[in-house]
């Protein structure tokens, strides 16, 4: 089965066809497709053991299919590790960050991606710690991002601060597609909005987004589309100007689509 | 805007702010600070103790245990612990012995005994990286077999009549400075750039701050905590080779306590025992405290009992001035 939506005109960076998933007797995602295209956010919306967040893996190379294929920018994609999905531009923004609180914010931008210095220490591991201090402010002025001083320890941060680090961290190493789970659930409603606001760059930017969440209104108001899942079967896929917040949770409850 | 400053806007709080930071500078640079007033008070009670001869005095003192504690250094840094180092500062010094006595010449028994620091290291951090053995029940174990084992390839017995040469590392100068002082401040120039300037140590901060979070970003953690139980095995082992040439003998029992020397030099230099954070110069610094308060109560005559209940007192203040630091920021 394909997504219905026809594909009018938009460039589809992620094509995820026919992901059959089991865990042991149980199937935790049922032969579901996707379609992710450039510039969109696209959320992916459902109970608690909806099957979203093991899509979601398949994708980010945390777990593999059982069946089915994932095509980037048309080409048949071979993710079997997280390496794997970021060397292709898949970029994963874990609920807890992945950043680490002992380290100051270049430490995490760079972490386990370092820049070498070009000396022939380089190849043993020595850093160029001046270029990824320049780089990661440039990055965070880019998007407008203010944490204060740059040398403090993340865990002096907030959480929109720790988010937009983390998601910063994603762009900066070129990601075409950005998977976010459950972005703002921790957040105020200041800091949420400047979450969104960076979303929304990103979009402009030409980066697709994929946001899982089990609370619709949480993701309604940055999203463009909804995949609504129940029980590891796709229930729907709607624009947002043919849907409503009403809709779409009736589809989450019954798992049925209009 | 998302930043939180905290400000003392009214004219009382000023002064507060004033004492706030002065606290706070304290806080931060209390090992040098403690380590400078306490040259002055113990030069100014004991003139002997500020002569050229004395402090050298003191940092060949430290230069043994002080080599361990930059291995140990990495290790606290990934909220690992090692106390198996004790037993491979034996093992190296006898493995170097006996090599030279069976006629190896002296640079492959020293490179001998260092492959047997590393070792013990690599089967420590198998244990515990791959094995998810606790680190201190790991150590344990293999200091107890370490020790063992070194008992009996001495046979139980020091061996002696070591080339001139060879003891020449622990007892010689080199333009007036003892050579054992010369390696350990090598080690620590070199740990300190490992530490700050190498993926390598960034990554052992990341480890032992968030081991989650590093892996996910691609850190092999498995693979830097082994190295960095062999970075420790090679350190004691080096340790271990300056102390048979200082002592002219490879002896089998030496060694005993130089973890917790170490651990003491690390844990009073400001470094974490949880782990995420420590710097080799910190370890430095209180491995010299931990000197000079030893030698300032030798030439006050105080008995040795007594130097190991103010041991204890500085680890205690040191871990509360941390967890008082801690609570600040």
């Amino acid at each position: 089965m394909m997504s219905p939506e026809g594909t009018n005109g938009r460039y589809t960076i992620v094509k995820m066809e026919n992901i059959t998933k089991r865990f042991g007797g149980i199937c935790a995602v049922d032969d579901v497709s996707l379609n992710l295209y450039k510039g969109e956010v696209l959320a992916l919306v459902g109970d608690n053991g909806a099957g979203k967040s093991t899509l979601v893996k398949v994708l980010s190379g945390a777990y593999i299919a059982d069946e089915g294929s994932i095509f980037i920018n048309g080409e048949k994609a071979h993710i079997e590790n997280p390496m794997d999905a970021r060397k292709l531009g898949v970029e994963t923004i874990y609920q807890h960050l992945a950043l680490m609180d002992n380290l100051d914010i270049p430490s995490n931008i760079f972490m386990g991606r370092e820049l070498r210095s070009n000396k022939i220490l380089g190849s043993l591991g020595m850093m160029n710690l001046r270029d990824m201090q320049n780089n990661a402010v440039d990055l965070l002025d880019e998007f407008d991002i203010s944490v204060g001083d740059i040398n403090r320890e993340v865990k002096q941060l907030s959480g929109g601060q720790r988010q937009l680090v983390a998601i910063s961290r994603a762009v900066y190493f070129k990601a075409q597609v950005i998977i976010m789970d459950e972005p703002t659930a921790a957040l105020g409603v200041a800091e949420t909005s400047k979450v969104y606001e960076f979303i929304n760059k990103l979009k402009r930017s030409g980066i697709a987004i994929l946001v899982i969440s089990h609370n619709i209104n949480e993701v309604y108001e940055i999203a463009d589309r909804f995949m609504v899942l129940k029980t590891g079967k796709l229930v729907g896929v709607k624009q947002k100007e043919e849907t409503d917040i009403d809709e779409i949770v009736t589809m989450i409850i019954s798992g049925r689509s209009k | 805007m998302i930043t939180e400053e905290k400000s003392y806007s009214t004219s009382g709080g000023r002064i507060k702010d004033t004492l706030f930071s002065f606290f706070r500078f304290f806080l931060e640079h209390r090992t040098i600070i403690v380590l400078i007033l306490l040259v002055a008070i113990v030069g100014y009670l004991i003139p002997s103790f500020l002569t050229l001869n004395n402090i050298l005095n003191v940092f060949r003192q430290v230069s043994i245990t002080g080599i361990v504690a930059v291995g140990m250094t990495f290790v606290i840094i990934t909220g690992g612990i090692d106390i198996s180092v004790g037993s491979i500062v034996a093992l190296s010094g006898v493995v170097a012995a006996l090599a030279m006595q069976s006629g190896i010449s002296i640079p492959i028994s020293i490179i001998l005994a260092l492959l047997a620091g590393i070792g013990v290291g690599s089967l420590n951090g198998l244990i515990i990286a791959y094995g998810r053995v606790m680190a201190f029940v790991a150590t344990l174990g293999t200091m107890y077999l370490i020790r063992g084992l070194t008992l009996i390839i001495a046979k139980g017995q020091a061996i002696w009549d070591l080339p001139d040469s060879f003891v020449l590392i622990g007892t010689g100068y080199f333009f007036g400075i003892p050579i054992p002082v010369i390696i350990a401040l090598l080690i620590y120039l070199i740990g300190h750039i490992l530490l700050n300037y190498f993926t390598y140590g960034r990554y052992t901060l990341a480890v032992g701050g968030d081991e989650e979070s590093a892996r996910l970003c691609g850190v092999a953690v498995k693979r830097i905590k082994l190295l960095t139980y062999m970075l420790c095995g090679l350190l004691s082992a080096v340790a271990g080779v300056v102390l048979a040439a200082r002592l002219g003998s490879g002896q089998p029992s030496v060694g005993t306590g130089y973890e917790l020397t170490a651990i003491a030099a690390a844990v009073i230099g400001g470094n974490s025992l949880s782990g995420g954070k420590g710097t080799v110069f910190g370890t430095l610094i209180g491995a010299l405290i931990l000197g000079v308060v030893s030698n300032a109560l030798n030439l006050w005559g105080v008995a040795s009992f007594w130097q190991t209940i103010i041991a204890g007192c500085i680890i205690l203040i040191a871990v509360l001035a941390d967890t008082l630091r801690n609570g600040k920021s």
